[in-house]
């Protein structure tokens, strides 16, 4: 028995709706598994992975919070992606633009400076990330150096110039030596929706971001041109777009919005700045864009839905004692499980059987 | 003359991992597929590795279990990006996702133990020739298997009528089909070898390097292995000089920490990661003339019946 693909006459629009849900069930059926092997009751692990968070208004509050940075970095990658320029090192500019929104509240501490300073922080991060992406982007288009690699070895230079400068010339002296800046003031910090609850400006900035990448994409020449570039790059060639100025674009769009996701969640949820201040978001956001088609709006709802993971891997671990590792796999078999079934909008699997395979002569 | 074969010393020993990981992957890009999970499918490697050397007390065993992960973890990618035509890129990125939780989830039991580590060669009399004994007979078992490893891969690659094919079917996969290879189960084994190498290389880490494992103990190895292949333009040989000369500035950087140089340390810890842009940068530029990748690397390949 040989699995074998055949080739699509054209791309199967109802499978490309699905693809993702399949993935989904594939993936709950694996953790269900997985539950059971590391002796938890599944059932009991699956609810408090994903139903339990959906019950109370503060997980959800919390779960926008979360989504918040992956949509954001997830929509920039998702130009990147389908220019066909692989920027993953989206955990990196997020860092960067951080560590540059901070400098900003950093210096303004104590003083009376007034309300310029948190659209300072915003405008400073956003273009730090984009610099800090365009390092990998003109390496590309320049000298033929892999984006790939170049744009993830950044990652961990910025990993150590965030722990360089917490640990030395901006750690707060009242900090008890902990690796951490002081407490932002509430001129350089992101402003709650709710009093008193967790829900902040950040994620009406990412449904803003979200709506402009559908404008962006569907209604412009420039978004066009840039599905045109990576989904056929000979036609474009021939449209005369210029590749290389899509991959500097993309990048430095993409390595803003991460910047921007980088100081929003320092100056919001977390409100100093420290290492550690992300769970991998620049990584996972790789899962959302791919998770939600590299569409918009497909984006905003993977980025919610891996939100209620890392939510669900939290309470699972306080109420199961299940390790926080298994969101990290869940992560990445669902990861598996889209691009597989995206395979299939492509191709049709057939199992072949040699005895068939023999009296076809093709054996 | 001490600190000179210190310095020898723990260059070979934090080459090894690089050279291991990298020349596997080079055989599977020769083959023409590009694997990104080279990080995974190493910090997987380290967790079973340990995992076994410490419930067996054997480093051999651990060994063992490294390469078994890695090449697991290698059928994984093989059955997404070849099986089921999936982007190879994405795929390789999902393996390090998966690698980093499972390593995690499989290390969770054994974080903080410790074991006995690989022993050393000792020759009497050989060994304690001054400053290059130890270097050429006091090392573990894993530094003169990497040795004999791209040996082989050079002579397989280029001596070898099998390596011939392989190369071909990295270089024009539609030909080498033509020609009734079968191209698919070539390039499995070319991923299940790279794979194989970097479970070995991962475990390496705490069987030989430090004696304990810790999460994320790869620390970007698996990356830097990987641009690697690149700086050794898929060549054996240059793979050597590159993993060595890498290994080199790891170990100068450890050590100017240590002489209080008065630059912070993470800045110093930064520069292996800054030198492979640099030399990525410098090398791409220096090819005029066409590239020396593999003219397959990294495209789908589905079989016409």
């Amino acid at each position: 028995m040989q699995l074998v693909l055949e080739k699509r006459t054209e791309r199967s629009n109802a499978i490309a709706l699905v693809s993702p849900l399949i993935a989904i069930g594939l993936t709950i059926v694996t953790m269900t598994i997985l539950f059971a092997i590391l002796g938890k009751n599944p059932l009991l692990a699956l609810q408090a992975y994903f139903i339990a968070p959906l019950t109370d208004g503060y997980s959800l509050q919390e779960i926008a919070v979360k989504a918040t940075p992956l949509v954001m970095i997830a929509i920039g990658l998702s130009l990147c992606y389908l220019a066909n320029a692989w920027n993953i090192g989206a955990e990196g500019q997020f860092l960067i633009g951080a560590v540059a929104g901070s400098w900003i509240a950093v210096k303004t501490q104590g003083t009376d400076a007034g309300a310029w300073v948190l659209p300072a922080m915003l405008v400073l991060a956003a273009t730090a990330g984009a610099l800090y992406a365009l390092i990998p982007a003109i390496c590309k288009v320049k000298f033929g150096a892999s984006e790939i690699l170049t744009s993830l070895m950044l990652v961990y230079v910025a990993d150590l110039l965030l722990d360089y400068l917490v640990r030395g010339p901006w750690r707060d002296p009242n900090g008890f030596n902990f690796p951490t800046t002081a407490e932002f003031d509430p001129v350089a910090t992101v402003p709650l929706l709710i009093e008193g609850g967790r829900l902040h400006l950040g994620s009406i900035i990412a449904l803003l971001v979200v709506a402009a990448a559908a404008i962006l994409l569907g209604r412009t020449i420039k978004g066009f041109e840039i599905r045109v570039v990576g989904a056929a790059p000979r036609a474009a060639r021939f449209g005369g777009f210029n590749a290389n100025q899509l991959i500097i674009l993309t990048f430095a769009v993409s390595g803003a919005l991460a910047g921007l996701a980088g100081i929003i969640e320092v100056a919001g949820p977390v409100g100093h700045l420290q290492p550690g201040i992300s769970p991998g978001y620049g990584f996972t956001a790789i899962i959302v864009a791919f998770l939600g088609r590299l569409n918009p709006i497909g984006i905003l709802i993977a980025g919610l839905f891996l939100a209620l993971t890392f939510i669900g891997g939290e309470q699972a671990q306080i109420a199961m004692k299940i390790p926080l590792d298994v969101t990290k796999v869940f992560q990445g078999i669902l990861l598996f499980y889209v691009l597989a079934c995206d395979s299939l909008i492509l191709y049709r699997f057939k199992l072949v059987f040699p005895n068939r395979q023999v009296a076809r002569g093709a054996g | 003359m001490e600190l000179v074969e210190a310095i020898i010393l723990s260059v070979l020993a934090a080459s090894t991992p690089l050279l291991i990981a990298a020349t596997g992957e080079l055989v599977t890009e020769r083959s023409g597929v590009l694997n990104l999970g080279v990080e995974g499918m190493m910090i997987v490697g380290a967790a079973c590795g340990f995992g076994g050397a410490w419930l067996t007390g054997s480093i051999l065993i651990g060994a063992l279990f490294g390469i078994i992960a890695g090449m697991l973890m290698s059928l994984i990618f093989a059955l997404m990006a070849l099986g089921l035509a999936v982007n190879q890129v994405a795929t390789g990125l999902a393996l390090t996702i998966l690698g980093v939780g499972l390593s995690g989830l499989i290390g969770a039991g054994f974080v903080g133990e410790r074991i006995t580590p690989a022993i050393h060669l000792h020759i009497p009399g050989l060994t304690d020739i001054p400053l290059l004994g130890r270097v050429l007979f006091g090392e573990d078992a894993f530094v003169y298997f990497s040795i004999a490893l791209i040996i082989g891969v050079w002579w397989f690659l280029y001596r070898t009528r099998a390596g011939l094919i392989l190369r071909a079917c990295g270089d024009n996969h539609v030909s080498a089909h033509a020609l009734g290879y079968p191209v698919l189960r070539i390039r499995t084994l070319a991923v299940m070898f790279g794979g194989a190498c970097a479970g070995l290389a991962g475990a390496y880490l705490p069987l030989a390097y430090t004696p304990f494992f810790i999460p994320g103990m790869t620390a970007g190895r698996g990356w830097i292995a990987l641009a690697l292949v690149v700086f050794a333009s898929w060549r054996p040989g240059r793979l050597v000089v590159g993993a060595y000369l890498f290994g080199a500035v790891t170990i100068l950087q450890l050590h100017a920490q240590g002489w209080g140089v008065g630059i912070p340390s993470q800045f110093m810890s930064a520069l292996p990661y800054l030198a492979t842009v640099i030399v990525l940068v410098l090398l791409s530029r220096a090819r005029t003339g066409g590239s020396t990748a593999p003219a397959a690397l990294g495209t789908v390949f589905v079989p016409d019946r």
